[in-house]
């Protein structure tokens, strides 16, 4: 397999999901950019890509998109399998904003997206271009030379310009990266327009919260996939549930209250607070409030503790130093 | 091979170019520094070297205009988009190697041949009108017209095939702009020496002049687009 497919074959027979990763791998002579990547991603799905520095995740892009060959593993996407004689076809279906936005600053937003509406032979290219504008409010600004726009601006060209050719798999790496509070909320806004027009977007991001807020799943990658799934999910598989418990004051035997509990799997006294494993914390904790109200202690709350999704990342990922960076 | 897309580059290219004061300037000023000596010369001398100047082949001279002015253009081509971060979008889109290639190609021969016609318009312009009319006769011979129109555009694809190859392989603009001249010279060599006659004009010299640059335009055109590696210019770890 060799990078930069320029063939333009027939399109084969369309695969169920938009992206799918099996065992890629991409090594740089002796470096490992990442390995044994397997994942799929459904169409529609707003699918998120987390991990350090490093660790593989714009590679990983890259090969998805055409612009770098796997040294090993397959993929297909937007339903067309990774192979050079599909390079064409694939680009063609798919768009990517690259985290720095590549605009040619001498030329007009206009001109920028002209180019790019040739680039991808669109139909009507002036309207498209006047749509994508409108998309992300830019459409005043279009006769502006693009060096002449702030950062965030020049952002929101770049997201225009991917949408000029009506993606199937819009890949997004660090779309926020730069903008202000309500810049990155209407990106939000967009990627949830795009997401009820069936677009599969595929967001890469060192946000968590935006990745949580966003995301239907998410993969965290370091060099090899560390994990795969929905947030709610994730924190479920890494972390046990646990209800915290403050009490005016210490309870005298604790033991004897709130060992045996029904869905309490063990407890630890945390100095101010009790920490309860849970099975369901919905159940638990009515028999919990009922177990120290009979021992007459004085509650003052019983809580589910919730873990973010920062909580797994860095459970996954924090822990293991620094990661190569190219 | 998409015409549209050729044509965005090539579209893209010019408009650059007209942004650009410091390409307009670079065009502009080598022609001139060029031209400018001999036609002077030419000027100033009287009657008497016309004797002299009909056993060379001044006017061919001028062929080092088209080598020299599309280097600039060229070698400018990929590691600029490189350098401004542009190159992967445009890679990210669908279109080929060729076609990139060949958009950016058009880009500087259009306007550096036009320059090179413009220039030698201008030198047998100033020559006829203003020089002494023996001069003008020994100096401006219908052959080398001729050569003008046909090599012009020979030695100017040639040049450009170079310089976008000397881009594509190296990392910094300034570099690839002095290799792509100093690549240009043996051409300009070689058309210095069969203006002074150390290399005989002949018809037999033109036509296996006129055969070699075809040649060598093909091969060129193939060892750029060889050179040309996707992986390469965005990872730089080839």
């Amino acid at each position: 397999m060799t990078s930069g497919g320029d063939g333009d074959a027939p399109a084969p027979a369309r695969s169920a999901a938009a992206i799918s990763a099996q065992a890629l791998t991409k090594r740089f002579g002796e470096r490992t950019a990442y390995q044994d990547v397997s994942f799929e991603v459904g169409q529609g799905e707003v699918f998120g890509f987390l991990g350090p520095n490093g660790a593989g995740k714009t590679t990983t892009v890259r090969t998805l998109g055409t612009l770098l060959a796997p040294t090993s593993g397959s993929a297909t996407v937007a339903g067309l399998p990774l192979v050079p004689e599909n390079g064409v076809e694939i680009r063609r279906r798919i768009s990517i904003m690259p985290e720095s936005p590549g605009l040619y600053l001498r030329l007009s937003v206009e001109d920028n997206l002209a180019c790019f509406a040739d680039l991808y032979e669109v139909p009507k290219p002036r309207e498209r271009i006047h749509a994508a504008l409108r998309t992300v409010n830019l459409l005043d600004r279009s006769r502006d030379a693009c060096g002449a726009l702030s950062k965030g601006l020049r952002q929101r060209v770049a997201l225009a310009r991917a949408l000029l050719n009506d993606p199937e798999v819009l890949f997004l790496d660090e779309p926020t990266s730069g903008l202000d509070p309500v810049a990155a909320r209407d990106v939000y806004e967009l990627i949830g327009d795009l997401r009820g027009r069936g677009v599969t977007i595929f967001l890469t991001t060192h946000r968590l919260e935006e990745a949580e807020r966003l995301c239907d799943r998410v993969a965290i990658l370091n060099t090899t996939l560390r994990t795969i799934g929905r947030p709610d999910e994730l924190r479920d598989r890494l972390f046990a549930k646990t209800l915290t418990v403050r009490t005016a004051a210490p309870l005298p035997d604790p033991a004897c209250v709130l060992a045996g509990l029904p869905g309490v799997d063990g407890w630890r006294d945390d100095g101010a607070q009790y920490v309860l494993s849970v099975t369901e914390p919905s159940l638990a904790a009515p028999a919990v409030a009922r177990a120290l109200v009979a021992a007459g202690a004085d509650i003052l709350s019983i809580g589910e503790s919730r873990h973010s999704l920062e909580d797994v990342y860095l459970e996954l990922v924090a822990d293991e130093g620094a990661p190569r960076t190219w | 091979m998409s015409t549209r897309r050729v044509q965005a580059v090539f579209r893209k290219e010019l408009r650059e170019y007209r942004r650009n004061g410091a390409i307009i300037v670079t065009m502009a000023v080598i022609p001139i520094v060029f031209v400018v000596q001999p036609l002077v010369a030419l000027l100033v001398a009287s009657g008497k070297a016309s004797r002299a100047l009909a056993h060379q082949n001044l006017l061919l001279y001028v062929l080092a205009v088209p080598a020299i002015v599309p280097a600039t253009l060229a070698s400018y081509a990929v590691v600029g988009e490189r350098q401004q971060g542009t190159l992967e979008p445009v890679l990210t889109s669908p279109v080929r190697r060729e076609e990139f290639l060949l958009g950016k190609a058009l880009a500087a021969f259009v306007p550096s041949v036009g320059i090179s016609y413009a220039v030698v318009g201008v030198f047998i312009a100033v020559v006829e009108l203003f020089a002494d009319a023996g001069i003008a006769h020994a100096v401006i011979r219908g052959p080398e017209v001729v050569a003008q129109v046909v090599f012009t555009p020979l030695i100017a694809a040639l040049s450009i095939w170079v310089g976008i190859g000397i881009s594509a392989r190296t990392n910094d603009v300034r570099t690839a702009q002095q290799l792509a001249t100093l690549a240009s010279l043996p051409t300009v060599a070689g058309t210095s020496l069969i203006a002074y006659q150390v290399i005989p004009a002949t018809k037999s010299v033109a036509v296996a002049f006129g055969a070699a640059l075809v040649i060598l335009d093909r091969v060129g055109w193939r060892v750029t687009s060889a050179a040309f590696d996707r992986e390469r210019l965005i990872t730089n770890t080839k």
